[in-house]
């Protein structure tokens, strides 16, 4: 049935979108590595983006280093870490809302919305609170990792739990999941509140950074086991970009193109629990960037997944790597933790969405 | 080959939706199956396209149980259109239809001339840039025709291939109507398989070689179209009384209530 003409290919049919997705991906970068250097450099003591890449190069072998040993040091022991935190809690958490988006088939999804956040959040607390006490067996056994891992099955716990709420052997429902991750929401909300309740004065502290959200704590140590957990999902997630567009036809759309989709639905499901956890474990609460950064992708770009979780992993890492910027200068010397931002900026965002939804009849 | 149903039947709970359903879908004629609502024809549909897999009797494709299939290959032979999508993305129509390219690996190049000889059978070329969410109903029918036209549209050596079509008529005006029926008999014609739902008795009667009636579950009759679309059999079914002429130049039957 194919004619034996050839056609031309329309360059305006499929390419504008392309077009446009390079041109964005080069501007990102750009950005990213602008952003880089400038929160490597700002701070107390400022250092000229130039001093920063010289640093940044002769710490990669490129030549000697030519600053002060002060300069030196503060890049790289305080700022390197905290900056590539930053970029990949950024990234990672853009591109769970995405995928999550994509598979709820709803753009008011996000990890905060299907309980991973929540649960995440109530293990990490515990870990806090009762670490030194009822749990010492978990923090001596796993030491430096208890909190992570302690976060990742928080956040696998209430996935898989939320999940086979809504599941029944005729599939998966999409709003079932979603009233289910909202209600575990709020009943892990109330028990992170009466560990606080039980938590003394220096845990209280943790617990309110913490709970508003800083990479400020990283070291390389933090950056590097936060990261090669990251980076599992990071990788994997956009691998099913294909499986995600069929999706959005909706579940049985996605079966007849031949996807198994309760098995993309449940490794989806693992890696963002993953990312999750990851993310909460080492910075805390940073709401919305997945809900914000994979819209406005979209918004620009349509809602191709080859494109968007690739983008969003870029853009997330940028947004939150200048939200930190923000946070550590906006109120200088104090430090503003990030989350507050992040929730400043995703909160009327939301609201904006919501409402424009209900008014386009669209929800 | 063929697409076969063997002694199929279906219960979820205790509910009965299909008992011991049997017919044979060859893979160059159009068949129709009609029926009230709620007599079995959507369930039918998801036992064909995978959906329900814990039914009793058999499907075969091609030879082959349906459950020893390969997914991905399923998708190769068997396009469904469904009744409506939820898609609410702001894909562009172009985007949706590429999207039945995803079971092949061909190419943009030859998937991009399958999409638009697909767009131009489906008339939504004029479209091709338009946000999906922003169609109108029939608009969005029509592009999920043109989705899985493209998904089959290709003999490959799998094996023949079958269109179900669950009411692919029912956002669609009168010429469009008719549009999407003679495509699905242009391509029983290059040995395609095509099972529709309709509701609509004489589209059925125009179109198909052979009508199917389903109530309750139950298969009621089966055969060519004068033997099935009786006044006695079509009252049995509906519940109103109906006068069945004969077309004046045609001579398929058409069906008036009375």
């Amino acid at each position: 049935m194919i004619s034996t003409l050839s056609t031309p290919i329309n360059e305006s049919l499929l390419s504008a979108r392309e077009r446009r997705v390079r041109f964005a991906t080069l501007l990102l970068i750009i950005a990213l590595a602008v952003s880089f250097l400038a929160s490597v450099g700002i701070g107390p003591m400022q250092v000229s983006m130039l001093d920063s890449l010289s640093v940044i190069t002769a710490k990669l072998g490129l030549h000697e280093s030519n600053v002060s040993a002060t300069v030196d040091t503060i890049i790289s022991a305080i700022r390197l870490p905290r900056t590539l935190l930053a970029i990949l809690v950024g990234a990672a958490l853009a591109v769970c809302g995405a995928a999550m988006q994509g598979l709820f088939r709803n753009p008011l999804a996000d990890p905060g919305l299907v309980g991973v956040t929540g649960g995440a959040s109530l293990a990490a607390v515990s870990m806090i609170v009762l670490g030194g006490t009822s749990l010492t067996f978990i923090s001596e056994w796993l030491g430096q990792y208890s909190l992570m891992v302690a976060s990742f099955l928080g956040a696998l716990l209430t996935t898989s739990l939320v999940a086979r709420i809504a599941t029944t052997k005729y599939g998966t429902s999409v709003t079932s999941m979603l009233l289910a991750g909202i209600a575990i929401g709020i009943v892990t909300g109330a028990a992170v509140g009466f560990l606080t309740y039980l938590a003394d004065d220096s845990q209280l502290r943790t617990l309110t950074f913490w709970a508003m959200g800083s990479v400020g704590g990283a070291t390389w140590q933090s950056v590097l086991t936060a990261g090669s957990f990251i980076a599992i999902p990071l990788v994997l997630i956009p691998l099913y970009a294909k499986e995600l567009n069929a999706l959005l036809l909706g579940e049985s759309e996605a079966r007849h193109l031949g996807i198994d989709v309760e098995k993309v639905k449940r490794r989806l499901i693992l890696l963002t629990a993953i990312a999750v956890g990851a993310c909460v474990s080492v910075s805390g609460m940073i709401g919305f960037v997945g809900l914000i950064v994979p819209h406005l992708v979209r918004l620009t770009l349509g809602p191709d997944h080859r494109y968007l979780l690739v983008l969003s992993a870029l853009l997330g890492g940028l947004f939150l790597l200048v939200a930190d910027i923000v946070s550590r200068t906006i109120i200088a010397p104090a430090e503003l933790p990030i989350g507050l931002i992040t929730t400043l900026i995703g909160g009327p965002f939301f609201i904006g969405m919501v409402v424009y939804r209900a008014r386009s009849n669209a929800l | 080959m063929s697409l076969e149903v063997k002694n199929l039947s279906l219960k979820i709970g205790t509910k009965k939706l299909l008992s011991d359903i049997n017919f044979k879908l060859g893979s160059n004629e159009v068949v129709a199956i009609l029926g009230p609502n709620g007599a079995g024809k959507s369930t039918l549909f998801k036992v064909l396209s995978g959906e329900h897999r814990h039914y009793e009797g058999q499907v075969i494709l091609e030879g082959k149980d349906l459950k020893s299939w390969k997914a991905s290959d399923v998708a190769k032979l068997l396009g469904v259109l469904p009744q409506s999508s939820a898609l609410a993305f702001p894909f562009s129509v172009s985007e949706v239809i590429n999207l039945g390219r995803l079971p092949h690996s061909t190419g943009r190049v030859l998937d991009h001339q399958l999409i638009t000889e697909a767009m131009s059978k489906a008339d939504v070329s004029h479209l091709a840039d338009a946000l999906y969410p922003s169609l109108s109903g029939g608009e969005k029918q029509r592009v999920q025709l043109a989705r899985v036209l493209t998904q089959i549209w290709q003999k490959n050596d799998l094996g023949e291939r079958y269109l179900l079509l669950d009411e692919p008529t029912s956002a669609l005006d009168l010429p469009h109507q008719h549009q999407t029926l003679s495509l699905a008999r242009d391509l029983a014609k290059e040995g395609v398989g095509v099972l529709a739902i309709l509701h609509d008795l004489n589209l059925a009667a125009q179109y198909a070689d052979r009508i199917i009636l389903l109530s309750e579950g139950l298969c009621v009759a089966q055969g060519d179209v004068k033997t099935v679309l009786t006044p006695q059999q079509i009252e049995s079914l509906y519940g109103i009384k109906v006068t069945v002429m004969s077309h004046p130049e045609h001579h398929y039957p058409l069906v008036v209530a009375s």
